[in-house]
């Protein structure tokens, strides 16, 4: 893992000294709250409908179990004993007192963390794929990628007031589990078919929201060396012509769509030729003194097979079914990343208690070399687990409510706060997803049903990625009600998509006879082995709309 | 709260979030006294006509000018038995707290029963 440095500890601790001060000059009233609320936004300050909310960034989605147990203290100190894991790998409090961010932001940086740029029109949070370094698919690690991207684009000076917020999301394997193409930039690394070495396939342009857009490649192979430059490339471009009259045409992938991925391209790669590369591009022993820290663990020589796991297995299908469903395979033998849901029948999407932090963050010391990711599905992730202890760890995983075995089945929602916490919401999306949960709640029916990505926003601004879900849900006002609108066959992944409608309008309690519907269709037309998503392509949306029009047909 | 904008339908409740803590505060009057802040809804002062949401408004951009709260504004509301209840349901949840949460929030007595902000 990353460790600070002594410009990363100065850079982090000034900020804070920076915001406790404009935090006083706010309460002093030197400061107005128009003057006060870009600089708590650029500190990842919100204010909710209840209460203020506090923004901490996850970088590309990587804790130790230290800064995770950080993070258990402060949600028990300064809030109410739980936390968020957000769709962006990030973790939000929704209870914090703006007399205590201060405090909250100093014990932040006594473990290498901080708030900063994960809100304002500035480059935020980079995301990386939550399997980074231990997917077996991987060609490079994304995390130093990432990394350097942290650094270069915090406070950069001259992107630091974008047209809008900006985006940025790395994978270095074959699957993308970090949906990079419904980002702003995706990074893609890949080796080159004639020089085999390993290059980026840079898309931009990618975005959910009110204009959802999958994002556009405009270079297949750019050389390493030359990231940072082409990257300022990109921003220069954007900074310079994206649309700052109106917010809703602000971000980049309007641009993108407006003039064109080939003209943006031209304009890219004509600014790019002519900044000065040396001068931007990352020294390369910096580059290297990142990646060192990204080194693999000093795994065990290991069988691929556990010989205790498989008797374990044996002996408790409960546990075997949990295994099978929650581990992937690692790239040294012996080991597994496992998930940890988050997503137990009944509760909030993404939330945790500080117990269950603390839990989370014992595990990941004993059992997995003391790191842990948070997905963007709003689980966590223990990556380098040896398949051995995975009974024992199952065990302890029961015991504090999180040994639920749905990751990636019908159950594992994703949910943003939605109008239960938002002030943006129009609707509310927690109950959605706990009521869809409680209907598919048997886990042999869940397993039945196989794959199936369900993603639910409260409003247009999409946090809970609904355009790209499987089955998308997505909330409305509509005539002083909540109304809940149903998209179908999109996709997160390598064959990014965005799912298309199927009728009007739902009532909340309709929902899920909804859902019900769409499955059925499912499990009625699919082939031996045919994954829902694939099942939806291959017939097409005419079926599931037919299904879907007895839905709204039975409640008129 | 812009002065020239329309004012929704009356009665009304002036709601908005403490600065120094975020909570949801009320303006309401206790006895004959001046215009204040309670955490609790059931206390608001229901404004009627246009003289009372008049004086409302001018509360809240005193206090808005004077770095007590933010995002004060007013809401309609129906009165039912006897207490204001928001007629949109966004609001509603305001003066609860998260439906998915009874245990948290105003709905749990949270800031109301101990310690009604003067």
């Amino acid at each position: 893992m990353y460790r600070y440095d002594e410009f990363d500890e100065r850079f982090v601790r000034e900020r804070v000294a920076q915001f406790t001060d404009q935090v006083a000059r706010r309460l002093d009233g030197s400061l107005t709250e128009d003057e006060f609320k870009p600089l708590r936004l650029k500190n990842g300050v919100y204010l909710q409908l209840h209460a203020y909310m506090l923004r901490i960034a996850v970088p590309y989605g990587t804790l130790n179990s230290r800064q995770l147990r950080q993070l258990a203290l402060i949600g028990e100190k300064y809030d109410r004993g739980y936390g968020h894991f957000t769709t962006r790998q990030n973790l939000q409090f929704n209870w914090p007192k703006l007399r205590d961010v201060p405090e909250i932001l100093g014990l932040l940086a006594d473990v290498e963390m901080h708030c900063i740029q994960t809100s304002g029109n500035c480059i935020r949070n980079v995301t990386a794929d939550h399997f980074a370094g231990v997917a077996q698919d991987e060609i490079e690690d994304p995390r130093p990628t990432a990394e350097l991207i942290r650094q270069w684009s915090s406070a950069h000076p001259e992107f630091s007031y974008l047209p809008r917020k900006f985006k940025i999301a790395v994978t270095g394997a074959e699957a993308d589990r970090a949906v990079i193409k419904a980002h702003d930039i995706g990074l893609r690394l890949r080796r080159h078919p004639d020089t085999h070495e390993t290059c980026y396939e840079i898309s931009v342009g990618g975005g959910l929201g009110r204009t959802p857009m999958i994002g556009k490649v405009v270079r297949d192979y750019l050389p390493k060396k030359d990231l940072l430059a082409y990257l300022e490339a990109i921003m220069r471009v954007y900074n310079l012509e994206g649309r700052r009259d109106n917010k809703y045409k602000a971000r980049v992938k309007i641009l993108v769509h407006e003039i064109g991925a080939e003209e943006f391209t031209r304009r890219v790669e004509a600014e790019f030729a002519q900044l000065d590369g040396p001068s931007i591009n990352a020294d390369p022993e910096e580059v290297a003194r990142i990646a060192a820290y990204f080194a693999p663990p000093r795994y065990e020589a290991l069988p691929a097979v556990s010989n205790t796991l498989e008797a374990a297995k044996a002996s408790n299908p409960a546990f075997a079914r949990w295994v099978e469903v929650n581990t992937v395979p690692h790239k040294v033998p012996g080991y597994t990343a496992l998930t940890i849901s988050l997503k137990p029948i009944g509760q909030a999407p993404g939330d945790a208690t500080s117990e269950q932090m603390r839990r989370v963050a014992d595990l990941a010391e004993r059992y997995s070399f003391d790191e842990l990711r948070v997905t963007h599905a709003q689980n966590l992730v223990l990556p380098h687990v040896r398949q051995r202890d995975l009974f024992a760890i199952w065990q302890q995983l029961g015991e504090a409510g999180l040994a639920s075995a749905n990751i990636g089945l019908v159950t594992d929602i994703i949910s943003c706060p939605g109008l239960d916490y938002c002030a943006l919401a129009t609707a509310r999306s927690i109950p959605i997803a706990q009521a869809i949960q409680s209907r598919f709640a048997d886990e042999a029916r869940q397993r039945e049903i196989g794959p199936l990505g369900i993603k639910i926003s409260g409003c247009i601004n999409a946090c809970g990625h609904h355009h790209v879900g499987h089955i998308g849900i997505l909330g409305l006002e509509k005539r002083g009600i909540e109304s809940y609108q149903i998209t179908l066959g999109g996709d997160a992944t390598e064959n990014a998509a965005i799912g298309e409608i199927l009728g009007p309008g739902l009532a909340a309690e309709e929902v899920p006879d909804a859902i019900e519907r769409i499955v059925s269709v499912y499990l009625a037309a699919r082939s031996e082995g045919e994954s829902f998503i694939d099942n939806v392509r291959r017939i097409g949306l005419s079926p599931f709309k037919a299904a879907f029009q007895e839905t709204t047909r039975a409640a008129a | 709260m812009a002065a020239a904008a329309k004012r929704v339908p009356l009665p009304a409740i002036l709601l908005a979030n403490d600065l120094l803590d975020g909570d949801v505060v009320f303006a309401f009057v206790d006895g004959a006294g001046p215009l204040a802040w309670t955490r609790d809804p059931a206390l608001a002062l229901v404004a009627a006509d246009d003289a009372a949401a008049d004086r409302l408004e001018a509360f809240a951009a005193a206090e808005l000018r004077g770095n007590k709260v933010v995002d004060a504004y007013l809401v309609d509301v129906a009165i039912e038995s006897g207490s204001p209840v928001p007629r949109h349901f966004r609001e509603r949840f305001k003066t609860l707290g998260p439906s998915n949460r009874p245990d948290l929030g105003k709905q749990a007595g949270e800031g109301i029963v101990a310690a009604p902000k003067g």
